[in-house]
């Protein structure tokens, strides 16, 4: 009997070992340890034997199974293997294809720049406030310490409407509105949309503006000056050679211009000043307690220097293939 | 403003170089615009006279001149001008000269006559553009004499962009007072004096308008010769300003007016009648200009005039019927004081805009009137001859300005710059400022000099200190704070979102101009209405736009005729309603054109239709709105396509709209797709509620799909409404899959699959309760529209 077991197991594992797939080796496996599988059989014959080789028959028919089990296991994980690495092997792609489904656009570089720029301010408390683009003579100039016969005004060139209303010059007219309707201490930024009738290589009619400000007991030229620097430097994310020189404007006293040492000499880049006491006293402020600094920049100066861009113009022809550069 | 710097130099010299100059007046806030070398180089240029001039025997243009250059013999020139004549005296190139194009003269023979130098136009020694001709010179001039020593070659033209409070900077004088307080050096002071009164001639000055003109100063000066023409000196100095030689006259009062900063006006005392009178205009009055051009003069217009009528717009320019010209015997001077605000009205009005208006306009010295016309009279008699007058004078003092006192604290000055300044830096800077100052217990009380007509409060001073101290000298601190939080509410959209959204579903974001082309803009809205500019830089650019959609129409266009097929854009900006009760609201419109995605390598072309801008839209108004707030109604607009056109309403209220752009439209603009847009007011964006947490059923869902048979022109929403009427609170989840048409379908009819999901948060759903509201669906959708299962 013996000799019969161990010839079935040898069978067995040479089948297990030259299957090529699992159905087949489990065909072998219902074969040899199925119900009546050749191997199963032969338990069935231990009664056919005396008391005393039983338990070793029985030992020898449960060892062959045993292995047989064992081997139909090993063979069937190494199958399982090959077919994943198979699959495997099929699913190789080109993973240079582009992917695939919608692409994402971009914003406007000026919207960028302003985004930029008002998160920097917004960090450090400003609030963002906006204004009419819109306006009228006294938000524009009267209250902005520009009367209505002072040279200062020409150096706006204004769009005027035929009633006397106007085209804000600069977001400056916003500090109007928001300091009319609240109290101090103020500290914003006013962005936006700004208009000058001139046209040319260097000018648009349409630019936009920032417009800062902040009002409150203690303000000085010091700190605006510490203000700038610090923007500028963090703006552009560089150590920067910023001057500031004495200049004009009326809503702000000392005024002056910041410029920054750029590749071809010194580049202006901000106005900026001291809010001037008529500004305060127009919009009910007291100028001996309060104190404010002020400041402009040019989004569309800013973002030439920050991009690069050589020429103002092609902000607004939305060309897609200047738009997409800032993707 | 331009000028010579050498000119400068003879007011104040400090030992630096031109760079450190300009880069004084720049952080002095006199800003440097620019600098230029006043001529190129030149060598062997001197004066010399045209003895003879005759014509060359072979050529009809040239002509043979005898020239004398001061050397025993005169020299054979052969010259082309046309304006050479004998006894002129002009400039003569010497064999060996050395001019910017000409490294060196050598005498060379022309049509067989040989020219031993050249006679130079202006352009050519680079004292001018003129090529008209040879240069003329003042018979003043030496004859022999290098040219060299008579103007300075070695000198800068710089050009200062003067900012509109330092009208007394609009002088070399004005400018060399800041060089010498920055270089802490004397001016070098000529004192002006008066001239010898020789004539009796005088004429009357009569102040009608004391309050625009409150000091009138004027003179007669008698015999002289204005054909004169001007000494190179004189001219040069003017062309280095960048002012014309007109004759030596003009020149006299010009040079005036740059070297002190008081426009002043010659007219030809012979054509004068009577008296001089300042005053506002009679009815019907005109006047013709230097400039030739004529005016009808509006009542406010302040004017010269004398008995027979208007002479001259007050402060602007001269008239034409009386100036002064080559011809002129008898002259007279005028060097007024006109109020700021009345030239500045004149100007405007008139569009004129001159030298001395624009000095003027800025302010100029009350005081410096008297010393201008002796100092023009001192020239004139000088270079022209003549005979003076007295002085003609009348002033109101009451209405002429005066500088008071203005007192400056010491603790504003830290208040304002955050620096302390020393009392002794603060005094001399006054001193040197020309103030008069007094110091008394932490005061200063100072007077202006009449030129500083600007300083008019504390703030002033602190300005005029900071400036001198220097702005870059001022330390630096920060900013502090008074942290507080802001308000969050969540009901507000932010542009920034909104933006978002869109450039992430591949539309690109663009800047348009707010103005636009009437007709364009007319066409694609609704509003009678529009807010139109009254000077326009371009009339495709007069009209407030009332729609952000004609320049996103502009942008597409642009693109697509740079052969893009397929373009996204959207813009966010305010538009202009109406026109007397104008609304500004802050928009967002987007449109669409050519496929849905850009071309891939496995997915098939498909155009963009109306479901693709639906979508979009749909994205940005769920992100921001309750979706049971929003309402799509059939539009009626016209700028849309009749049948794929959607008001958007929310709260009931119009919000927006979407659809096709009305092919009439659309043909306009030449292109060969459809173009898809939408436009929302962001203003009515807004959330009303914070979601609210709904707990999730434990118990498994059961979905049921059905395929119905339907009339082609019920719409969805019905059919969606009345499964849902009928479907019970059960009903968690309702989708349309699948909408067909064709094949295998009656005409007329639409195949629609639907979705439906069952589940309540308290039990399991059995099959039976499910049968039973599928049923009732069934039932609702025949009886109401005749729908069969499939």
């Amino acid at each position: 009997m013996n000799e019969m077991i161990e010839k079935l197991q040898a069978q067995a594992l040479a089948e297990i070992e030259s299957v090529t797939d699992l159905q087949q080796l489990d065909q072998i496996r219902v074969n040899y340890l199925g119900k009546k599988g050749l191997l199963t059989q032969q338990l069935k014959q231990l009664g056919k034997l005396s008391a005393e080789e039983r338990p070793q028959a029985g030992q020898v028919i449960n060892l062959a199974k045993v292995a047989v089990q064992e081997a139909i296991e090993s063979r069937k994980s190494s199958l399982e293997d090959e077919q994943l690495n198979e699959k495997i092997k099929q699913g190789q792609l080109d993973i240079t294809l582009p992917g695939r489904g919608g692409k994402r656009a971009g914003l406007h570089p000026i919207t960028l720049t302003l985004q930029r720029i008002e998160s920097l301010f917004q960090q450090i408390g400003f609030d963002v406030v906006e204004g009419p683009e819109v306006e009228d003579d006294y938000h524009n100039f009267e209250a902005l310490n520009i009367p209505e016969h002072h040279p200062a005004r020409a150096m706006h060139d204004t769009f005027y409407f035929p009633d006397g209303r106007l085209l804000r010059t600069h977001t400056s007219s916003v500090q109007i509105r928001i300091m009319q309707n609240d109290k101090p201490p103020f500290r914003f930024i006013a962005p936006g949309r700004v208009y000058r009738c001139d046209s040319d290589m260097t000018h648009t009619p349409m630019f936009h503006q920032v417009e800062g400000l902040i009002v409150d007991e203690n303000v000085t030229f010091a700190e605006l000056k510490g203000l700038l620097i610090e923007f500028l430097e963090i703006f552009f994310e560089k150590e920067l050679q910023i001057r500031f020189r004495p200049s004009y404007f009326p809503f702000t006293e000392p005024s002056a211009e910041v410029d920054i040492m750029g590749e071809r000499g010194w580049l202006e880049v901000l106005g900026c000043g001291m809010v001037h006491p008529n500004v305060l006293k127009n919009v009910g402020i007291d100028p001996e307690k309060y104190t404010g600094l002020a400041f402009g920049m040019g989004v569309e100066r800013l973002a030439m220097l920050y991009y690069g861009v050589d020429d103002l113009r092609s902000f607004f022809d939305n060309d897609l293939r200047f738009l997409e550069q800032f993707h | 403003m331009k000028f010579s710097e050498k000119w400068l130099r003879e007011f104040v010299n400090p030992s630096i170089d031109s760079e450190t100059l300009m880069h004084q007046l720049t952080m002095a806030g006199l800003e440097v615009d620019g600098n230029e070398p006043a001529c190129s180089p030149f060598d062997g240029l001197v004066v010399a006279e045209v003895k003879s001039v005759a014509k060359h025997p072979d050529a009809n243009k040239l002509h043979i001149c005898e020239v004398d250059c001061g050397e025993k013999d005169l020299l054979t020139i052969v010259c082309g001008a046309a304006n050479v004549r004998e006894g002129m005296r002009t400039v003569l190139a010497k064999v060996g000269a050395t001019l910017s194009d000409k490294p060196k003269l050598e005498a060379v023979a022309l049509k067989g006559v040989t020219s031993y130098g050249m006679l130079c136009s202006a352009a050519e020694i680079g004292l001018g553009e003129s090529h008209d001709g040879i240069i003329e010179l003042s018979v003043t001039e030496e004859i022999g004499k290098p040219l060299k020593e008579i103007i300075d070659i070695d000198d800068n033209i710089i050009d200062i962009s003067l900012t509109p409070n330092r009208g007394d900077c609009l002088s070399i004088r004005g400018i060399a007072r800041e060089v010498a307080v920055f270089n802490n050096i004397e001016l070098s002071k000529s004192k002006i004096n008066p001239v010898k009164i020789t004539s009796k001639a005088k004429r009357k000055i009569k102040l009608s308008a004391k309050a625009e003109c409150p000091h009138y100063v004027g003179r007669v000066i008698e015999n002289v010769d204005v054909s004169v023409k001007s000494p190179l000196w004189l001219s040069e100095k003017l062309r280095r300003s960048g002012i014309r030689s007109i004759n030596i006259v003009v020149d006299i009062t010009n040079f005036v007016m740059l070297e002190l900063g008081q426009p002043m006006h010659a007219f030809d005392n012979d054509l004068l009648k009577g008296d001089i009178e300042v005053r506002y205009p009679k009815d019907n009055e005109k006047i013709k200009l230097l400039d030739e051009s004529e005016h009808q003069l509006k009542s406010n217009t302040l004017l010269i005039a004398d008995d027979s009528g208007p002479l001259a717009m007050a402060g602007v320019m001269g008239g034409f019927d009386s100036a002064v010209s080559t011809k002129s015997k008898n002259i007279f001077l005028e060097s007024a004081f006109f109020m700021p605000e009345v030239i500045i009205g004149e100007s405007r009005q008139y569009r004129l805009h001159t030298d001395s208006s624009h000095r003027f306009e800025r302010g100029v010295d009350p005081k410096l009137q008297e010393s201008a016309i002796e100092r023009a009279s001192e020239l004139i008699l000088q270079l022209c001859g003549g005979a003076a007058g007295p002085i003609a004078e009348m002033t109101s003092n009451q209405d002429l300005p005066v500088n008071t006192q203005v007192i400056l604290r010491k603790s504003k000055i830290k208040r304002v710059l955050g620096i302390d300044l020393e009392e002794q830096f603060v005094t001399d800077t006054f001193t040197k400022l020309e103030m008069q100052s007094k110091y008394k217990e932490n005061q200063w009380f100072i007077v202006p000099p009449s030129h500083r007509f600007d300083i008019k409060i504390e703030v002033d001073l602190i300005e005029e200190l900071a400036r001198i101290y220097s702005y870059d000298a001022i330390t630096v601190a920060t900013p502090s704070n008074h942290l507080k939080m802001r308000s969050s509410n969540h009901a507000h959209m932010s542009v920034k979102t909104l933006r978002e959204i869109l450039v992430n579903r591949d539309y690109q974001e663009v800047i348009t101009y707010s103005f636009i082309e009437p007709e364009l803009n007319k066409s694609l809205n609704n509003n009678e209405k529009n807010l139109v500019l009254a000077n326009p830089i371009a009339p495709e650019l007069s009209v407030m736009r009332s729609s952000l959609i004609p320049g996103l129409l502009n942008s597409l266009q642009y693109n697509v005729k740079r052969q893009r097929d397929r373009v996204r854009l959207f813009e966010t900006g305010l538009i202009f309603e109406g026109c007397e009760d104008l609304k500004q609201d802050s928009h967002i419109a987007g449109l669409i054109y050519g496929n849905t995605y850009e071309k891939q390598w496995d997915k098939n072309e498909t155009l963009s239709n109306f479901y693709d801008i639906k979508n979009d839209v749909e994205a940005i108004l769920y992100s921001s709105v309750e979706k049971n707030r929003i309402e799509f109604k059939k539009s009626k607009s016209e700028i849309l396509h009749p049948g794929q056109a959607v008001d958007v309403y929310i709260d009931s209220k119009e919000a927006g709209y979407f659809g096709q752009l009305h092919p009439k439209i659309a043909s306009k603009f030449g292109l060969k797709n459809n173009i898809y847009l939408f436009d929302f007011n962001i203003k009515n964006m807004i959330k009303k509620s914070v979601a609210k947490f709904q707990p999730i059923s434990k118990f498994p869902s059961v979905r049921r799909d059905i395929s119905i048979l339907i009339d082609e022109t019920v719409a969805l929403v019905e059919i969606l409404s009345s499964v849902k009427s009928n479907a019970t609170e059960a009903l968690s989840n309702l989708e349309l899959f699948d909408v067909y048409q064709g094949e295998g379908i009656e005409k007329k009819k639409k195949s629609l699959a639907l979705g439906l999901t069952f589940q309540v948060t308290s039990s399991t759903l059995t099959d039976e309760e499910v049968e039973t509201i599928m049923g009732n669906v069934l039932d609702g959708l025949y009886n109401k529209f005749g729908a069969k299962l499939r």
